[in-house]
């Protein structure tokens, strides 16, 4: 069992900073996000894209603000949970207990939710039957490469991840790629060898077509495939691999007796914090009167509950406001030297 | 103001007079139209305000700019009439705009 003045849930920028904020008034924290990087939104959903409105920064990328926020955390040692989802939240005594999916458990009088819009989950197919055959004969990530070998493979999507393994699955297995229109999005490159292997007869490309139905009795035989102009194809097939990208999902937060209104969590504007003590809610993921979902509300908010975990984890110290620019305190926690 | 009417994946009609200059998603949203989530908030990150267009009016409306299509195809069941309903804005032109929810939106 992990124990931690605070758990931070969500490495997104609000989480990196909220994360800063507990260092610099000298509480430990650990953070915990289902993706296997860091970064959350900006880092998934737009890494390239500019952002024009961090305080002091003209133009950055999601990925350039996430890796700043990454090296205004170097002074401390910040344990990363990646990977992981919670799961669990449960209270005992004065704390939290919290479980994740890998079964990690953490002992802690505060909890900051900084979870987004909720957690990364694959996207999937829309007939109802493929969650019978899901991990099983339908993925959506592959972790063993190897049971492909000598089986037929239909692999769905238009982006890197699709063109990516169809290239790489069609040396072993024999290879559907279908897709809902002619173009793709993935990497040019990786394209033309896709239609190349296609015409080395390596490859069976079905564009326009999206996924109709799967059929099988307990093992998957075949795919419907439809096309835009209503044309129905039959595919045998042991494997079909959706690769459409990532949605976000509340998931089991929706669980934890927050208040919670349009997948947003409720809080105060003192501390941030939920219905339930010691538990609080920063970034896109919290709601109240006037909230503006910008990443600059992230860190303000998160600033604010850091002051309020240090209450409850240091009930018998008072907190001092100090300024990074004279406090030898902080100075000393970021290791720089004071003059 | 122009109307735009929402119609759910099960028939229910909701007919809303729009701001000009807010775009669909932001119409249903601020009338709590089900169906729509916009998850990324209009950033055109994330094909959870799709929408299917209604045939006479796909044609009248402004094309899709570079991005929309790479994103649908993240959508749930998208066809030949799928938008993003963020990246379509209101105005005079687009009054009486009919609009189909998916299903679902993930």
């Amino acid at each position: 069992m992990i124990k931690t003045d605070a758990l931070i849930i969500g490495a997104g920028p609000t989480g990196l900073f909220t994360a800063h904020q507990l260092k610099l008034i000298g509480l430990d924290c650990e953070i915990v996000d289902n993706l296997d990087k860091i970064g959350g939104q900006c880092i998934e959903l737009y890494p390239d894209k500019p952002i024009y409105d961090i305080p002091a920064i003209p133009e950055c990328t999601g990925e350039e603000l996430t890796n700043n926020l990454i090296n205004q955390l170097k002074p401390f040692d910040i344990k990363f949970h990646l990977s992981e989802r919670v799961d669990e939240v449960k209270k005992i005594n004065e704390n939290w207990e919290v479980k994740t999916n890998k079964g990690t458990i953490f002992l802690t009088p505060n909890i900051i939710i900084a979870g987004g819009v909720g957690s990364f989950e694959p996207r999937k197919f829309a007939p109802k039957e493929c969650q019978k055959y899901e991990d099983k004969s339908i993925f959506y990530s592959i972790k063993d490469k190897t049971i492909f070998s000598g089986k037929t493979v239909s692999i769905f999507g238009g982006g890197d991840s699709a063109l990516d393994w169809a290239v790489e699955l069609s040396s072993n297995s024999k290879v559907n790629l279908v897709h809902r229109r002619d173009e793709f999005r993935g990497a040019k490159s990786t394209l033309d060898k896709v239609y190349e292997l296609e015409k080395a007869g390596k490859i069976n490309l079905f564009t326009k077509y999206q996924l109709k139905a799967v059929k099988g009795n307990g093992n998957l035989k075949s795919i419907d495939i439809l096309h835009d102009n209503k044309d129905l194809k039959t595919l045998e097939t042991d494997f079909v691999l959706g690769f459409f990208g990532l949605i976000m999902q509340l998931g089991p937060i929706a669980n934890w007796g927050l208040n919670i209104d349009k997948k947003t969590i409720t809080v105060d504007t003192e501390k941030f914090e939920t219905n339930q003590k010691g538990i609080y809610a920063v970034g896109d993921i919290c709601s109240y009167p006037g909230k503006l979902k910008l990443i600059l509300s992230g860190f303000h908010e998160g600033a604010l509950a850091a002051r309020a975990c240090f209450k409850l984890a240091r009930p018998n110290e008072k907190y001092r406001f100090e300024f990074t620019t004279s406090s030898k305190t902080i100075k000393n926690r970021l290791g720089v030297k004071g003059d | 103001m122009s109307k735009v009417t929402y119609i759910e994946h099960d028939g229910k009609s909701h007919t809303i007079d729009i701001q000009n200059g807010l775009t669909v998603m932001e119409g249903a949203i601020q009338n709590n139209i089900p169906g729509i989530d916009a998850d990324c908030g209009g950033s055109m990150a994330c094909a959870t305000c799709h929408v299917y267009v209604k045939e006479e009016w796909f044609n009248r409306i402004p094309k899709k700019e570079d991005g929309e299509e790479d994103m649908l195809d993240m959508a749930f069941e998208p066809n030949k009439f799928s938008r993003l309903s963020c990246q379509i804005t209101v105005t005079d032109d687009l009054d009486g705009l009919i609009v189909q929810l998916p299903s679902k939106q993930a």
